[in-house]
């Protein structure tokens, strides 16, 4: 068993399942997006501001915002512990991560609904 | 003649390794890299290289041919020269110790992580534990690993993570005891490899499945130990 304290979920299982359900997320609202675009070739404001007015489209948005920040987490840690060594470079990337996807998800939630 | 290019490094004489480059004749037959090997010896006596069954059951000549790893004594001169060169290096990831033969050290203390014997707190019965046919044919695929290590240098995880990734060899034999049905410390394995590093550093790449000179699937074995832990844990 190896300690880890920066990992996202501190176990490798749910980091792992984590990944995957945040990907097919990700995946889900990718192809509903490409669909919108594509059935909305002459988009303007009102449609867009129309179609997230809804509160499905904003609970799936908000739902691929979390899958974004938790997905992107756990891939770059996983990067830094590959490739970065030295532990203060290290730890310094995983801590600039963290407060950046802490940012962007409440910056995103903050859009989405308005607020 | 073959030209054959081969990494050496002795320590105690060499700043840094190099290439040397030799002239092999292997009077047309189609020769196992072992043996040129061996004909490399007689051209050079201080060329160091591990070798002993020479048949592919005992692990010991696991080497980089031509850039893939495998075992010198079961790979054939045309299943590996190009152009009529052949270039042999040591097992990339592990510390050299001379020329091919390289420090197992960290590949063996993996291992040794996985427990790779049976546990059981049950009372011994009088003769043996008996396995049903069917129980006995899920370590089939399993029991064979020969521990020469091709697989786990050949994984980017374990290059990078030596000492935490227990590698697709020491995973394998880490199901190995997991699918026994003799044995009874299935949680405790399970609550062993359920961190970020040990199992779960596999991205599934399959380097593992293509060198493996026994034709073994870590990928898969690990991926069993997933569902495992998936299956406990849910």
């Amino acid at each position: 068993m190896v300690t880890t304290i920066t990992s996202f979920g501190r176990s490798g299982l749910y980091d792992w399942l984590l990944q995957r359900i945040s990907a097919v997320v990700l995946a889900a609202y990718s192809v509903f997006m490409v669909i919108y675009l594509l059935m909305h070739p002459n988009l303007d404001f009102f449609q867009w501001h129309e179609l997230f007015a809804m509160t499905s489209v904003r609970i799936f948005s908000l739902m691929a915002l979390l899958s974004l920040g938790a997905h992107s987490w756990i891939g770059l840690w996983s990067v830094s512990t590959d490739y970065i060594k030295p532990f203060a470079f290290r730890f310094v990337f995983q801590m600039v991560i963290g407060v950046l996807m802490f940012i962007y998800t409440v910056w995103g939630v903050q859009l989405l609904w308005g607020l | 003649m073959l030209t054959v290019s081969v990494y050496r490094y002795h320590p105690e004489l060499d700043e840094k390794p190099y290439m040397q480059d030799f002239q092999v004749d292997t009077g047309g037959k189609d020769l196992m890299v072992l043996d040129v090997l061996n004909l490399l010896k007689v051209q050079d006596s201080g060329l160091a290289y591990r070798r002993s069954c020479r048949e592919g059951v005992c692990g010991s000549d696991g080497m980089n041919i031509n850039g893939t790893n495998g075992l010198a004594c079961i790979t054939p001169l045309s299943a590996c020269v190009k152009n009529n060169k052949l270039i042999l290096r040591p097992l990339p990831a592990l510390p050299v110790i001379r020329d091919l033969v390289i420090d197992m050290d960290q590949f063996y203390k993996q291992y040794e992580k996985v427990k790779p014997f049976l546990l059981n707190d049950t009372p011994a019965p009088a003769i043996e534990r008996l396995q049903s046919p069917e129980e006995r044919e899920k370590l089939d695929g399993l029991y064979e690993c020969i521990l020469c290590a091709c697989c786990s240098t050949a994984c980017p995880s374990f290059w990078w993570n030596p000492d935490k990734f227990i590698g697709p060899s020491g995973l394998l034999q880490a199901y190995r005891f997991l699918a026994d049905s003799r044995d009874t410390a299935t949680e405790e394995r399970l609550a062993d490899l359920d961190d970020p590093f040990s199992v779960f550093r596999c991205h599934g790449i399959m380097n593992c499945v293509t060198v493996c000179p026994k034709g073994l699937n870590p990928t898969k074995a690990i991926g069993h130990i997933r569902n495992m832990l998936l299956t406990r844990a849910t």
